[in-house]
């Protein structure tokens, strides 16, 4: 192929010669919204999670049914038309149950991942960052935490909290949640003082590898303290870690109440969780089998798109971690 | 130029040992003589060269100085304080230092803009529409634009990011800099760009600055005096001119022979002195003199003796035993 003269064109003499950066910036976030936007799964289970977070918010409202309302006459329904999830033998709608268990349970989720972010992200961090003695000091206790199992926290915990000479909720900070009942304290009380341990341990993990990095140095040598090179430069470069590990363990914080509840060690009647529902409905399994299967599945539901969209999350926001 | 003559750092015997293995109950019992009695000074806007090749302190030298280790033992006098021991947040403002790794020395969740800013933010310098100012002024400075700002340092050349780790540097209008390797890890083309406007930095700002490197010629090209370490120990200082035309130590005449000449017929003509084996190791160095297990005139005194650091020609600093007879 010939070239003729005539094609070249005289360059403008007033185009800048140093080469101006014209892409749009591509922030952290953009791009890893960009990877999450190709993963089918994850955006699938990112609608479901939306859908299941306004249904256990709103749902109730919509329903002409309160959870623990008594309808006479209208005991152990089929799914029909008035009662899409059938009623149970005292007569409650089953929607209506299903929808308050699932508030439960996402709210043991939303309790968990702040205890994640908070006593996790800083004790974890703090461990990291101070090393030696300290983190060693730290990380014991962490093991000593974490060698008590869950169950056996919430048993005692339940012990103390129900015994009627020990009035919890005469506490100044329990008393605003003197409507979830001694239970559901409990549980929260016993995933507080374990569910940190796995992200304090990951992040204590991070933050010792990346203490090396040059910027740290860097940022000592300009004079930043301690808790600057800890909570702008460290901690921010493994946000990414917090949050799939965060999306990680919402899920298990929610098995482990309906699980500690289908054992009857979760809400008190005429609350009802997931767990508790699943629990009542075994006696009639083989008359009643939709009593059983519709908590279940929620059960399985939420599991599932927790699970998978973590995944996803942990695939677009640190691609190195992708197997 | 009187004030030329005036030092503004002056480091007496300075020693960092690391500790190494240490056993069960967290004591140690081996040490890594990364410094070892160190002590040379730097007048005010002048550039001292760091040379010598991997391991052998210069880095540990350069941030030991910075208080980014804490010395072992020795004296660091800045503008005629005691610094050992002092309080270095207000310091960090006159001392700064610019890293070797481009890559690595930039917080890759910061934009450009927040990296300038961060030591204004520390120490409180500018604020607001100010501190904005202050930031393009410094990326027009380094050669770069106000537009970069508001970018994120992946989104650089390796040039470029230097060029922002020299920007933070002068954010906080220092007067003395150590450059750790600072062009070491860019391309040649890009090493004579940095190199020569940390000249002219060096000149319109009047900087000090302690420069680290293992390329000699640019280090001839950059420095008023040159300093060359081995194993922990400073073995050789003299003005530039006089340490690349009379090299006094036989281990300077190694490295200044491994130099190439950009001229075949004279390259050949040059007689290249290989040295034999590995540097020893710093945890165990030689006895008497370290350089005699790799010199071509070890002697018996050499292995039983250590030279002293002696001036051997006015401001010819030298430490090997055929020099000081």
């Amino acid at each position: 192929m010939e070239i003729s003269t005539e094609l070249f064109k005289p360059l403008n003499k007033r185009t800048p010669a140093r080469e101006e950066a014209v892409r749009p910036s591509l922030t952290y976030w953009k791009d890893a919204w960009k990877r999450l936007k190709k993963n089918k799964v994850a955006m699938i289970c990112l609608m479901a999670i939306t859908l299941i977070f306004l249904a256990a918010i709103i749902g109730p409202y919509l329903i002409p049914y309160s959870y623990s309302e008594q309808i006479r006459g209208e005991e152990d329904l089929a799914p029909c038309r008035e009662h899409l999830f059938g009623t149970d033998g005292l007569g409650r709608d089953m929607l209506a149950r299903v929808l308050f268990g699932m508030r439960i349970s996402l709210s043991v989720g939303i309790v968990a991942s702040i205890i994640n972010l908070t006593i996790g992200v800083v004790y974890g961090g703090i461990s990291g960052y101070f090393g030696g003695k300290m983190d060693n000091l730290m990380m014991r206790l962490v093991d000593i935490i974490d060698s008590i199992p869950t169950t056996l926290y919430v048993i005692l915990l339940m012990v103390v909290f129900k015994n009627p000479e020990v009035n919890i909720f005469e506490l100044p900070v329990l008393s605003l949640f003197k409507g979830l009942g001694a239970s559901l304290i409990s549980i929260y009380v016993a995933l507080g003082t374990t569910y940190w341990i796995t992200m304090a341990r990951i992040v204590r993990g991070e933050v010792l590898s990346l203490k090396e990095r040059e910027y740290v140095t860097a940022a000592k040598a300009l004079g930043a303290s301690n808790m600057r090179v800890l909570f702008k430069h460290l901690i921010p470069n493994c946000i990414g870690t917090i949050i799939v590990i965060t999306m990680l363990q919402i899920p298990t914080a929610i098995f482990v109440e309906s699980f500690l509840s289908f054992l009857g060690l979760g809400v008190d009647v005429p609350m009802a969780s997931l767990g508790s529902l699943a629990a009542d409905a075994l006696g009639g399994i083989r008359s009643y089998f939709y009593l059983l299967a519709f908590p279940s599945l929620a059960i399985c539901v939420i599991m599932l798109t927790f699970n998978l969209f973590g995944d996803g999350l942990r695939n677009a926001l640190d691609p190195r971690m992708r197997k | 130029m009187a004030a030329k003559d005036k030092k503004i750092l002056e480091v007496k015997n300075l020693t960092k040992f690391f500790p190494v293995k240490k056993d069960f109950f967290g004591t140690s019992h081996s040490m890594v003589k990364a410094v070892d009695n160190v002590s040379f000074y730097i007048n005010k806007g002048e550039t001292l060269g760091l040379v010598g090749e991997s391991g052998c302190g210069k880095t540990t030298t350069g941030r030991t100085i910075l208080r980014l280790h804490e010395p072992t033992a020795g004296e660091i006098i800045f503008e005629g304080n005691n610094i050992t021991e002092a309080d270095m947040k207000p310091l960090r403002k006159k001392m700064q230092i610019i890293f070797q790794d481009p890559y690595a020395s930039l917080n890759p969740r910061m934009t450009v803009g927040d990296i300038i800013g961060e030591p204004m933010e520390i120490h409180d310098l500018e604020k607001g529409s100010q501190r904005k100012d202050k930031i393009y002024q410094l990326l027009e400075m380094v050669g770069l634009n106000r537009e970069h700002a508001s970018r994120y340092p992946h989104e650089f050349s390796g040039g470029q990011r230097q060029r922002v780790g020299i920007a933070r540097a002068l954010a906080v209008k220092p007067e003395f800099i150590v450059c750790d390797e600072p062009i070491s890890a860019l391309d040649v083309s890009i090493q004579a760009q940095i190199v020569n406007m940390l000249e002219d930095l060096q000149a319109s700002l009047g900087l000090t600055y302690l420069f680290i490197a293992h390329d000699l010629s640019m280090v001839k090209h950059i420095s008023d005096k040159v300093g060359v370490m081995y194993l922990g120990k400073l073995i050789e200082l003299a003005d530039s001119e006089e340490i690349y035309s009379k090299p006094a130590h036989p281990y300077t005449q190694a490295l200044l022979s491994s130099i190439p000449i950009a001229d075949p017929s004279e390259s050949r003509k040059k007689k290249r002195i290989i040295l034999e084996g590995d540097v020893p190791s710093p945890i165990n160095p030689p006895s008497g003199c370290r350089f005699r297990t790799r010199c071509r005139y070890s002697m018996k005194k050499c292995e039983e003796l250590e030279p002293e650091f002696k001036e051997i020609s006015i401001g010819h600093f030298c430490a090997c035993h055929l020099v000081s007879e």
